[in-house]
C-alpha cells in the first residue's frame, strides 16, 4: 500500500516539474470553451442553455490530453520495468497512475468549470449540480483513459488510436453527467442521473485498474 | 528465441550469459524476472515455482535493463527514494544528489540505475550489459558491490560483452 502512494508521490512532483505539460489541459478546456460564444454567438439565453453541454464536452477533450504520456513516457524510458518489479499487483499500479491523473487533470478541471459555467452564462444554482456531476465524471474519464492508455502502449500511432478507444466508453459519462444539469436547469431532481454516474464510477473502479494492469503486464512482455 | 536450457545458481553464485546478438540473453533474463512470457518451461527459487505469484517475486528481484529508467526532471536522489542515499553512495554520486538528472552524462545515469542495486536489498540481481558506458574507476566499485552482495549469499545473472569483475563465474552460451 505504501508503494502505491509512494507512485502517486512521484507521479504529483514530475507533474509539478514539467508545469507547461500538467497547465496544457486546463489551458485546452478553458481556451476551447471560450470559443464557443465566438462561434455560436452571444446571445446569453442560448449561451446558458448549451452551458453544460460545452463543459462537459470540453472537460472530456482536455482529459484526453495528456493520456499518451501517461505510461507512455515508463514505457520509453524502462521505468514501467521498475514500477512492475516494486512487489504492487499491475493492477495497483495502474490505479495509481489513474488516481495521479485525476489530481493533475479532474481535479482542475472541476475547480476551473465553475468559473467557465459562469461565463457561460449558466444559471448559478445549477452550477453546484455540474459540479457534482464533474467529480465522479472526471474520476471515470481518468479510470478509462488509463485503462486506454495502457492497451495503446507499444501499438504504432497508439495516440491516434487512444481517443478512439475512450470515446465511446465515455459516452455514457457524458450523457448522464449533461442530463443531471438539463434537469437541475429545468428544475427537476438530477438524482437519478448523478445515481447512474456513481453506478458506472462504482462498476470501473474495480474493473477499469484490472484491464490495465493486465495490459501493462502484456506491454512489458 | 532459444532451445532447451537448464540451470540453476547456488546461494552466492554468479552467473554470465554470453552469446552474440540476438542469441535471447536479455528475454531470458526478462523472463527471469517475471517481466518477460515464459512460452514453457518454469523458474525456480528455493524449489517453489517463482513465477506464480509475479508481484512478490519482484521483490526477490533487482533487475537493471537496457534503459536507464531515471527521470530526467528529478534529481538523482529523488529518482531513487526511499534509502537513496546508501545507492548514491555505493556508485559515488553523493555530490550530485540534489542535481536533475537532465544534466548527467551517460556513464552517470547509468551508475545512477546501478545505485538501485544498493537501495533495495533483493537476492537475485538480474543485470543486462551493467558495464555499458562505465569509466574504470566506476567499474571497480560496481565490482565491490557485486561482491559485497554475493557475500552476503545473492545470486548474480548478468548479460554482458564485457568482462565484469567478478571472481568464480559460471558462464551459460546461448546460440
Amino acid at each position: 500500500m505504501n508503494e502505491f502512494f509512494l507512485i502517486i508521490g512521484r507521479d504529483l512532483r514530475l507533474s509539478m516539474r514539467h508545469g507547461a505539460d500538467t497547465l496544457g489541459a486546463l489551458l485546452f478546456f478553458v481556451l476551447t470553451a471560450a470559443l464557443f460564444p465566438l462561434a455560436i454567438g452571444p446571445s446569453p439565453e442560448t449561451l446558458g442553455r448549451l452551458a453544460p453541454g460545452i463543459v462537459w464536452v470540453c472537460a472530456l477533450l482536455a482529459a484526453l490530453l495528456p493520456l499518451d504520456r501517461l505510461f507512455g513516457a515508463d514505457f520509453d524510458d524502462g521505468a514501467l520495468d521498475q514500477l512492475l518489479l516494486a512487489g504492487q499487483p499491475a493492477a495497483m499500479v495502474a490505479l495509481a497512475r489513474a488516481v495521479s491523473h485525476w489530481l493533475v487533470t479532474g481535479l482542475p478541471l472541476i475547480i476551473a468549470a465553475g468559473p467557465v459555467a459562469l461565463m457561460l452564462n449558466l444559471d448559478p444554482t445549477v452550477v453546484p449540480v455540474l459540479l457534482a456531476g464533474l467529480l465522479p465524471g472526471t474520476a471515470l474519464l481518468s479510470l478509462f483513459g488509463s485503462t486506454g492508455a495502457a492497451l495503446v502502449l507499444g501499438a504504432r500511432r497508439g495516440g491516434v488510436l487512444l481517443p478512439l478507444l475512450v470515446l465511446p466508453l465515455a459516452a455514457p459519462v457524458l450523457i448522464f453527467g449533461v442530463a443531471a444539469a438539463d434537469a437541475a436547469a429545468s428544475e427537476q431532481s438530477p438524482a437519478a442521473a448523478l445515481l447512474l454516474l456513481c453506478a458506472l464510477f462504482a462498476a470501473a473502479l474495480p474493473l477499469c485498474p484490472l484491464a490495465a494492469g493486465a495490459a501493462l503486464r502484456s506491454a512489458a512482455e | 528465441m532459444f532451445g532447451p536450457i537448464s540451470f540453476s545458481v547456488p546461494a552466492s553464485g554468479a552467473i554470465l550469459l554470453v552469446g552474440p546478438n540476438g542469441s535471447g540473453k536479455s528475454t531470458l533474463l526478462r523472463i527471469m524476472a517475471g517481466l518477460g512470457r515464459l512460452e514453457a518451461g518454469r523458474v525456480m527459487w528455493n524449489g517453489e515455482d517463482a513465477l506464480a505469484d509475479r508481484a512478490g517475486h519482484g521483490l526477490r528481484v533487482a533487475y537493471v535493463g537496457h534503459q536507464d529508467a531515471v527521470k530526467p526532471g528529478l534529481t538523482a536522489r529523488e529518482n531513487l527514494g526511499r534509502g537513496a542515499d546508501a545507492g548514491l553512495q555505493a556508485v559515488g554520486l553523493t555530490h550530485l544528489a540534489d542535481l536533475p538528472v537532465r544534466f548527467f552524462s551517460a556513464g552517470q545515469k547509468r551508475r545512477l540505475a546501478l545505485a538501485r542495486l544498493a537501495v533495495r536489498p533483493a537476492p537475485i540481481w538480474l543485470l543486462d550489459e551493467p558495464t555499458l558506458g562505465l569509466d574504470t574507476a566506476s567499474v571497480d566499485r560496481f565490482g565491490a558491490m557485486l561482491a559485497g552482495h554475493r557475500a552476503t549469499g545473492g545470486v548474480v545473472l548478468a548479460a554482458t560483452h564485457l568482462p565484469l569483475p567478478m571472481d568464480d563465474v559460471g558462464e551459460l552460451r546461448l546460440v
